[in-house]
C-alpha cells in the first residue's frame, strides 16, 4: 500500500481555485485517492506527510521572501512538480503589481504596509524553480488536471491540447463574436482548455488560460482590439488575469506605449521576461514534445 | 498523568481542512490565557488597488479570484454595487436567476465544508476520504449534492469555478430554458438528498460549547436573504446596507494580513455565517427546511458554533428547495442585460457569501473606471469572534494536554469555515505557555 506513487498539493498566493478542482471531480475523487497516496493535501486531509513526493502540484505565485525559500526546498522535495494554474503559472491578477508602485499599492490597502513582509513582485514558479509540466487555466480545467495525475504517475508527458481558443470555439460551433457582434476577444492568442466558454456566453475571451503557443499579440491588437477598443483598454484587455505572461506583458506594454501611458516591468523582472520570451518561442518550435 | 500547564511551548505546525493558509499562536501563562492570536499570513494579493483605473466591467472577473470557492459571492455582490452606483435596478427574472446561482454556490461550499472538511472532526478522523471508508455512502451522496451545485453553477455561469456570464445589469446570456430544465429531477434528489444529510448529521453527537453571540445577517421582508437586504444583528439593530460602514470598521493588526471587523462604537466581536442567519430568519426558510428543523427537534435560538454543521446541512435543504421551485419557474427572457446610464457615483452592495455577509463599495468616475473599491469578506468578520472563542476553550480546557487542546482549537476554528484566502497562508498553531 504504501508502494502508491506520493502526491502533494502545495500553495501559494492564490485563491484555492485550482486545488479546489481536484476536489470537485466528485466522482473521480475517490478513485484518485485510491490510485495515489495523498501524502500532503492541507485544505482536504489534516495528515500530513514531509517529502520526498513523486507528484507536487503548485497552485499560486511567489510573493514574499519565505515563499520563494519554501518553493526551492519543495522542488528538492519533488520527483515531478506541475503548476496548476496561471497564479503559478504566471504570476496571477496579482502581477499586475510588477507594472505599478509597489509601495503605493500596499498604502492603499494596510494603514501600516510596515507589518506585512511582501516583495513587490508575483512571479510564476519557473522563475525560480525547474518545473516539469504547467498546466494553464484561471481555474484549470479538472479533466486536464486528471490528465496530468494520470499521465505523469504513468511515466509519460500530459497530452493536453496547444490549440488557441479560437479553435476550440469553432468546434464548439459557436458562432464568432468578434465578426457578428464587434465584441473584442483575446480568443486568437488564448490558449485552450476552458472549452472555449466565454464567446458560448456571448462574451469576448479574456485570455483567462493565458498566451497559446506564437501568439501574434500585435496583430491581434492592432485588427481585434484596436479598431473596437481605445488602446488604453486594450492594454487592460492583455494585462489581466495573466498579465505577466511573457507575450501579454509584452503585447500589453505596447499598447500602454501607444496610450502615451508607458507601464515599465519592476526592475528586476525585465531581463527574466526576455528569457522566458526565448524559452517559450524555442520550446513552441519543437514538434515533439520531450519526455520526461 | 497530570499536565504541568506553566512554561511550556508547543507547536502544532498547520492547521488543515480550511480554505488558505495562516497560523494561530497561543500564549499561556500559567493559567491564564495571556493571547490569541489567530494569524493570518496568506501574502496579500492587494486586489483593491489592483481593480483602481479597471473599466467596471472587468470587477467581477477581478474580483472572482479573490476566492476559488465563493467566487459567485465576489462576484454577485460586486455587480449589484455597481447597479447602484449605476442606478440601475435589474428586472424580477434577473434578480430569480441570480438568486438561483446563488443557491449553487451555497449547495456546492455547504457540501464541501460538511462532508470533506468538518464531519471527519466528529470522529477524530483526518480527511473525507477517510470518513468515506467508514461511511461511503454517506460522502457519495454528499459529493453528488456537490455536484449538483456546480452543475448549476455551469448551466448558469459556464463553469463553477470563476464562472463568466455575471455581468453588471444582467448575465451575458440568458440560459435556455432546457439547459435549467435538465436539472429539475436532478435537483428533486438533492432535496432527498439533503434532507438524508440533515437526519445523519443530526445523529451525530455534537461538542457543547456555548457562547453569547450578536449574530450579523443581512434581512429581506420577502425571502429568506441572500442576494439583498438589510444588515440585522441578534441584539436587535437593523440598518440600511448602504450604512454598514458606519457601524462596522475593519482594523488592521500586527499578526495578519487580514484586516478585522469590530462593531462601532462598542468595538465588540460579532458572528456571520449560515448560523448567524438561520437564528435571524429561520422562520423565513424554505418549507422542507423549517420542517426537518423541527423533525430534528433543532432549537434557535441556538449558541454553540459546533451546530454550524446542521445550520450548514439546513441552508442546502432551503438552496436545493428554493433552487428547484426557480427552475421549475424559469420560462426563458428576452431581455438578459439592463441598458446602463454609466455615470460617476459610489455604490453599495451586501450579499451572503456561503461563509457569512459580504460587503462591497466602489466609487466610479465619469468613465465607467474604478476609482475606489472596498470589500469586506466575511472571515475578515469572523476573524475576532474565533480569537475570542478561542480564549473561551482555553480557559475551559486548560488542563487538557497542548495536543488535545491544539485538536479542539482547530476543530473550532473550522466551525467557522474560514476562508483564509479571501485573505491569507499556512494556518500553524503555536502554543507558548510561560
Amino acid at each position: 500500500m504504501s508502494e502508491r506513487p506520493k502526491l502533494a498539493v502545495m500553495k501559494f498566493a492564490s485563491c484555492d481555485g485550482c486545488q479546489l478542482a481536484l476536489l470537485d471531480l466528485e466522482d473521480e475523487l475517490l478513485t484518485v485517492a485510491r490510485a495515489v497516496q495523498i501524502s500532503h493535501f492541507a485544505e482536504a486531509s489534516s495528515h500530513l506527510e514531509p517529502g520526498p513526493y513523486d507528484l507536487t502540484l503548485v497552485e499560486g505565485s511567489i510573493t514574499t521572501p519565505e515563499d520563494r525559500h519554501r518553493l526551492l526546498k519543495l522542488r528538492a522535495d519533488s520527483k515531478y512538480l506541475v503548476t496548476i494554474g496561471a497564479c503559478a503559472t504566471a504570476g496571477g491578477i496579482q502581477a499586475l503589481r510588477n507594472f505599478a508602485d509597489h509601495d503605493e499599492f500596499m498604502r492603499a490597502v494596510y494603514a501600516r504596509p510596515d507589518y506585512i513582509e511582501t516583495l513587490a513582485t508575483s512571479t510564476p514558479v519557473a522563475a525560480h524553480v525547474k518545473v516539469d509540466f504547467e498546466l494553464r487555466g484561471c481555474p484549470i480545467d479538472k479533466y486536464q488536471l486528471l490528465e496530468v495525475i494520470a499521465s505523469l504517475l504513468a511515466g509519460h508527458r500530459p497530452r493536453t491540447s496547444t490549440e488557441s481558443v479560437c479553435q476550440a470555439c469553432k468546434r464548439r460551433g459557436t458562432v464568432c463574436v468578434v465578426v457578428t457582434q464587434n465584441l473584442p476577444c483575446l480568443g486568437p492568442v488564448t490558449h485552450s482548455g476552458c472549452g472555449a466558454i466565454c464567446p458560448a456566453y456571448d462574451r469576448g475571451c479574456y485570455g483567462c488560460f493565458g498566451p497559446t503557443v506564437q501568439p501574434n499579440t500585435r496583430a491581434l491588437s492592432d485588427h481585434v482590439l484596436l479598431p473596437r477598443m481605445a488602446s488604453d483598454q486594450a492594454a487592460l484587455a492583455l494585462h489581466g488575469i495573466n498579465a505577466y505572461a511573457p507575450e501579454f506583458a509584452r503585447g500589453g506594454q505596447r499598447l500602454w506605449q501607444l496610450a502615451g501611458l508607458p507601464k515599465p516591468l519592476h526592475p528586476s523582472l525585465d531581463a527574466s521576461l526576455e528569457t522566458s520570451l526565448d524559452t517559450s518561442l524555442a520550446a513552441s518550435s519543437a514538434t515533439e514534445p520531450a519526455s520526461s | 498523568m497530570s499536565v504541568n500547564p506553566s512554561d511550556r511551548s508547543i507547536r502544532v505546525p498547520i492547521l488543515t481542512r480550511v480554505e488558505g493558509e495562516g497560523s494561530l499562536l497561543v500564549k499561556l501563562r500559567g493559567r491564564t490565557v495571556q493571547d490569541v492570536q489567530l494569524v493570518i499570513f496568506e501574502p496579500p494579493r492587494l486586489f483593491e488597488s489592483l481593480l483602481r483605473g479597471r473599466p467596471y466591467t472587468d470587477v467581477a472577473d477581478i474580483t472572482a479570484r479573490i476566492c476559488g470557492i465563493c467566487p459567485i459571492a465576489y462576484q454577485m455582490t460586486a455587480v449589484q454595487a455597481l447597479e447602484a452606483a449605476f442606478q440601475t435596478r435589474v428586472p424580477g427574472e434577473i434578480r430569480a436567476l441570480r438568486r438561483l446561482m446563488y443557491c449553487g454556490e451555497w449547495i456546492e461550499s455547504h457540501t464541501l465544508h460538511v462532508h470533506l472538511l468538518q464531519a471527519p472532526d466528529l470522529f477524530d478522523l483526518n480527511s473525507g476520504i477517510e470518513l468515506a471508508e467508514r461511511f461511503p455512502d454517506v460522502v457519495k451522496r454528499g459529493l453528488r449534492q456537490k455536484k449538483l451545485g456546480n452543475a448549476l453553477l455551469e448551466a448558469l455561469g459556464g463553469r463553477a469555478i470563476h464562472p463568466v456570464n455575471l455581468a453588471v445589469g444582467g448575465f451575458y446570456r440568458l440560459p435556455k430554458v432546457s439547459e435549467l430544465a435538465k436539472l429539475i429531477p436532478e435537483f428533486e434528489w438533492g432535496l432527498e438528498a439533503a434532507l438524508e444529510t440533515v437526519r445523519w448529521v443530526a445523529s451525530l453527537p455534537l461538542p457543547e460549547f456555548d457562547r453569547p453571540y450578536d449574530y450579523v445577517a443581512i434581512q429581506h421582508p420577502d425571502e429568506y436573504a441572500i442576494i439583498e437586504g438589510d444588515v440585522v444583528c441578534s441584539d436587535g439593530m437593523r440598518i440600511n446596507h448602504a450604512d454598514y460602514e458606519a457601524h462596522f470598521e475593519e482594523i488592521q493588526v500586527p499578526h495578519s494580513t487580514a484586516l478585522q471587523s469590530r462593531r462601532i462604537p462598542s468595538g465588540s466581536t460579532y458572528f456571520v455565517g449560515p448560523l448567524a442567519r438561520i437564528n435571524v430568519s429561520r422562520d423565513q426558510m424554505a418549507e422542507p427546511a423549517r420542517r426537518i428543523a423541527d423533525e430534528i427537534g433543532w432549537q434557535t435560538p441556538c449558541y454553540n458554533p459546533f451546530h454550524g454543521i446542521v445550520a450548514r446541512c439546513l441552508e442546502v435543504v432551503h438552496a436545493f428547495a428554493e433552487g428547484l421551485e426557480l427552475l421549475r419557474s424559469y420560462r426563458g427572457g428576452t431581455l438578459s442585460r439592463q441598458k446602463l446610464q454609466v455615470r460617476a457615483g459610489t455604490g453599495r452592495a451586501v450579499t451572503e457569501a456561503p461563509r457569512g455577509l459580504i460587503y462591497h463599495r466602489y466609487e466610479v468616475a465619469e468613465d465607467g473606471s474604478i476609482q475606489l473599491a472596498k470589500i469586506v469578506p466575511p472571515t475578515s468578520q469572523n476573524q475576532a469572534q474565533i480569537e475570542a472563542d478561542l480564549r473561551v476553550l482555553l480557559e475551559r480546557r486548560m488542563d487538557e494536554s497542548d495536543q488535545v487542546i491544539a485538536v479542539e482549537c482547530e476543530k473550532l476554528i473550522r466551525n467557522y469555515d474560514p476562508c483564509i484566502s479571501c485573505s491569507t497562508h499556512f494556518l500553524k498553531l503555536r502554543i507558548e505557555r510561560e
